[in-house]
């Protein structure tokens, strides 16, 4: 189980979001609060780190890491294949 | 009625007969910015209902493929100028002072120029340190603008900045500014081995007094993944076609000269020939391909902003640019000194100097560094004919 905590405590280890990650919504665009490419790289390799996961390349799209609800629904999704 | 591209082409004919002058004084193309006017193309990206005629980049492409064939300076302004257009047409719909701009751009041909450089940062478009000051409805805006191509002949420049004096250096926002609402002191000159007619000097640019909806509503992170990034690269990749692909022209027609003075053999430079229209068709092959794909994504956000999408854009870039140069050199080693001599119809010394500046233009390093890092993560595994 992925939580939103989880998600904004990788959110606090990366450099474009670390002085905001705490202020993060759910729902709010992580790309407005200026995560930019190279940023969210940084963040899929944290978050493939993290759970172990690798995603596939039709899941390394700006919508499936664009908030920490998005990002959520993301790992879950590769992880459940891994649970069955 | 013409069609896009015989207007195309009669610019191009302007273009052509003042490419020289325009290397040499190191001025504007002011006769080919002129024509592309008088020929509306430069409304062209605008959406009919705005007076424009809605073209996608494939045709805007191909127009800068004419243009470079002519004069690299004007076509460079041309792609510039259709690549800012490019964003307000991609991200300006949702404001009405924006839709507005995209109005008069259509009907009055209003050239639009970029500043993203700034002095301290170089070409890291992502990263400003100059900030919007807003007070109530009004901003003020101080940008060290260390490169402006035709800042003095634009008349509107998109200037990125951040969002407000305590945004991070990335969380930047792209405001429209009018010649008249602006005040730029020319700090550097453009003076250069090629692509002279740009007139990339750098300003200190001042703002002040300028309504708030004048700045772009998306945030300009999003601006640059989803337009900037993919018609920057397949823009500037035409280009270099363009002058790519008259270089050939020359070394063909050098070529040819030559087999009729010796009928019944094969000159030796013809070999040469089909090596460099071998790499020309690769070039151009890439670049068709690429343009296929984004028109096949239809501006559906998540496959241009998407890692592959962005790795292949790249890929362009330095493909594109590297074998432009390598053509272009080629080209010349097949005329050999009637190319090196500046004055006979054979000469490739400007497009050779102009071409020199691709590789160069956001650096090939830079970029493949970016993409390094985008590798990190992305999977492989494409087919033949989907990646």
């Amino acid at each position: 189980m992925v939580t939103s905590q989880d998600i904004r405590q990788i959110l606090a280890t990366n450099e474009a979001l670390a002085p905001v990650a705490e202020q993060i919504g759910d729902d709010d665009s992580l790309f407005d609060r200026g995560l930019d490419s190279f940023g969210s790289v940084q963040l899929m390799l944290t978050l493939e780190e993290r759970f172990g996961i690798e995603f596939p390349d039709e899941f390394l799209t700006r919508k499936s890491f664009a908030s920490i609800a998005a990002i959520r629904e993301t790992v879950a999704t590769v992880l459940r294949p891994k649970a069955a | 009625m013409s069609t896009v591209a015989q207007r195309g082409q009669r610019a191009a004919a302007v273009a052509a007969l003042h490419a020289d002058s325009v290397d040499r004084d190191g001025r504007f193309p002011l006769e080919a910015v002129t024509a592309l006017k008088a020929e509306r193309l430069l409304g062209l990206q605008i959406p009919s209902q705005f007076g424009g005629e809605g073209a996608g980049l494939r045709e805007i492409a191909d127009l800068c493929s004419t243009l470079g064939q002519a004069c690299s300076s004007a076509a460079m302004v041309f792609a510039m100028h259709h690549i800012k257009v490019a964003s307000l047409v991609a991200h300006g719909l949702d404001s009405a002072w924006h839709c507005h701009l995209m109005e008069r751009i259509a009907r009055e041909q209003l050239l639009v120029a970029s500043s993203t450089t700034e002095a301290g940062i170089g070409g890291d478009l992502r990263t400003s340190f100059c900030a919007v000051e807003t007070t109530g409805s009004v901003f003020a805006l101080g940008k060290d603008a260390s490169v402006i191509s035709y800042g003095t002949q634009a008349d509107l420049i998109l200037a990125t900045a951040r969002r407000h004096p305590e945004a991070a250096g990335s969380d930047q926002v792209l405001v429209a500014l009018f010649a008249d609402q602006i005040s730029l002191e020319r700090k550097t000159v453009w003076d250069t081995l090629g692509m002279r007619g740009t007139c990339s000097d750098g300003f200190r640019l001042e703002a002040r007094d300028i309504a708030v909806e004048q700045i772009l509503p998306k945030p300009f992170a999003e601006i640059a993944a989803q337009s900037m990034l993919a018609s920057s690269h397949l823009l500037w990749s035409s280009v270099w076609f363009g002058i790519a692909n008259s270089a050939v022209d020359r070394a063909r027609t050098f070529v040819q000269a030559e087999a009729r003075r010796q009928p019944g053999q094969v000159p030796p430079t013809a070999l040469r020939l089909a090596e460099v229209s071998n790499t020309l068709q690769a070039m151009r092959a890439a670049i068709v391909s690429a343009l296929r794909r984004y028109e096949d994504a239809q501006g559906d956000a998540d496959t241009i902003g998407s890692i592959g999408f962005s790795v292949m854009l790249n890929n362009l870039k330095t493909t594109a640019s590297e074998m432009a140069v390598d053509i272009v050199q080629r080209a010349l080693s097949i005329v050999g000194l009637a190319g090196y001599k500046n004055g006979t119809p054979f000469s490739l010394g400007r497009p050779l100097r102009d071409i020199l500046s691709a590789p160069l233009m956001i650096g090939n390093d830079r970029i493949l560094a970016n993409t390094a890092k985008l590798l990190l993560v992305q999977k492989g595994g494409g087919q033949l004919m989907s990646a």
